[in-house]
């Protein structure tokens, strides 16, 4: 009996969970990358806190997008050297929805974490507390959205042997709406506003990136397999 | 039940495929021989889909397979030359993965199919540590749990000693008698009945 679509996604996951674990440092790299880069500003900028406040919004996203790109170099390079990305493309299940489940399982392992530590490199940035909440927020549907377009970049580069500079030349263009609407939510989180148009705008970025992403990641991914 | 039909394929400026026309009925084996670089992977990757030919069609059960292509997948099982396994996990866990997303599949029915290839004293280490032979054994188990109709096997006796090699005739033989359908490279020929092998022989 042919297994059905959720428990493929269960099993993708589940396995991406397990490889994850068993080498964790290529999962601390991109977290500890976004951290040494935001806690390096305060010392190189101005030990101001009114100065680094204004600063932060952007250090923090310029930090999350750059610790992202990095990331997706392990999304689908190692499963392609190895075949078996090539066993989920044949398994006679739809391969745009394994991606999908194989893109929100990095999001997991690599947006999640990265959220969740915002805080860390804030405080060194002088942001409020009152603010964290909506730092994170932004911060978690950002990296969704930034994982989904990236997904198409790392399938599209499948093919070039030296992938990682040209992802990061295709993810830029993407990225660049998630980064103002994101920047611009924690702004105003900071300012003690009312953020919730930025991340209006950050969640329909994210709705049309699981809606299309998926579908060329996977048509991107055949054809880096060829 | 599979047909391939003047299938032409370029590889960069490399005309590698010259009209490949040949068809496999169940209960038989196409063997592909040829030397290296004559295009018996290419030919294979291109029956399994993972390469388009620039022309010519590949049909099964009368119906074009890239036309239907998670149809035709689901019965189709690929064994390149490189295991298709993750080193950081166990063989146990690349079968239960692999063979999971195709189908469902019990612990027992894995455990079965890893003893029936010799391979299960060594299903739970991690496959980097395993040698190249051991990692094809449990490739192996994870062709027969696939229960898979069509057999798309890239040079399936690479790295294997005496006793794997014949392991690899006999289930290709059980496989047979089970009208499944096989297209195998091969170097050396596999020991099957001659009334069951179809060779096709490409030329560089």
């Amino acid at each position: 009996m042919k297994t059905p679509a959720l428990s493929v996604a269960v099993l993708v996951a589940r396995r991406d969970l397990r490889l994850a674990f068993r080498k964790p440092s290529q999962l601390l790299q991109p977290l500890l990358f976004f951290l040494i880069v935001a806690t390096l500003f305060p010392l190189t900028l101005t030990p101001e806190l009114s100065r680094l406040r204004d600063a932060a919004p952007g250090v923090l996203w310029v930090g999350a997008l750059l610790s992202s790109l990095l990331a997706l170099e392990f999304l689908f390079r190692e499963d392609a050297q190895d075949g078996t990305l090539e066993q989920f493309a044949l398994s006679g299940q739809s391969l745009t929805w394994m991606l999908f489940a194989k893109t929100c399982t990095h999001w997991l392992l690599t947006g999640v974490p990265l959220a969740l530590a915002a805080p860390l490199a804030a405080g060194a940035l002088g942001v409020p507390t009152a603010a964290m909440p909506g730092l994170i927020a932004a911060l978690l549907l950002g990296s969704f959205a930034m994982s989904l377009t990236g997904a198409i970049s790392a399938g599209l580069t499948l093919g070039a042997r030296r992938g990682g500079v040209l992802l990061s030349l295709l993810s830029l263009p993407l990225a660049v709406p998630i980064l103002v609407f994101g920047a611009d939510a924690t702004q105003r989180a900071i300012a003690g506003d009312d953020f919730a148009a930025p991340m209006y705008l950050l969640g329909a970025i994210a709705v049309l990136g699981i809606t299309l992403a998926p579908l060329a990641a996977a048509a991107a991914v055949r054809i880096g397999l060829e | 039940m599979l047909n391939v039909q003047g299938l032409h394929l370029w590889r960069g400026d490399r005309h590698v495929l010259r009209n490949v026309s040949f068809s496999v009925e169940p209960g038989r084996c196409a063997l592909l021989t040829g030397r290296n670089g004559a295009g018996k992977t290419t030919l294979l990757r291109a029956i399994a889909g993972l390469l388009e030919p620039e022309e010519g069609a590949v049909t099964w059960r009368g119906a074009p397979a890239r036309a239907t292509r998670d149809a035709f997948h689901a019965e189709t099982v690929y064994l390149g030359h490189e295991p298709p396994l993750k080193g950081d996990l166990t063989g146990r866990e690349n079968l239960g993965f692999s063979v999971g997303i195709r189908r469902a599949v019990t612990a027992a029915e894995i455990d079965a199919a890893l003893t029936r290839t010799g391979a299960r004293e060594f299903a739970d280490r991690q496959v980097r540590t395993l040698s190249a032979g051991q990692r094809r054994r449990i490739a192996l188990a994870g062709v027969l749990l696939a229960e898979a109709t069509l057999w798309l096997l890239d040079e399936p006796t690479t790295n294997l000693d005496a006793d794997g090699q014949q392991l690899v005739a006999e289930l290709a033989a059980d496989h047979l008698a089970k009208q499944g359908l096989i297209v195998a490279a091969v170097h050396h020929s596999l020991p099957l009945p001659a009334d069951r092998v179809v060779g096709i022989e490409l030329a560089a």
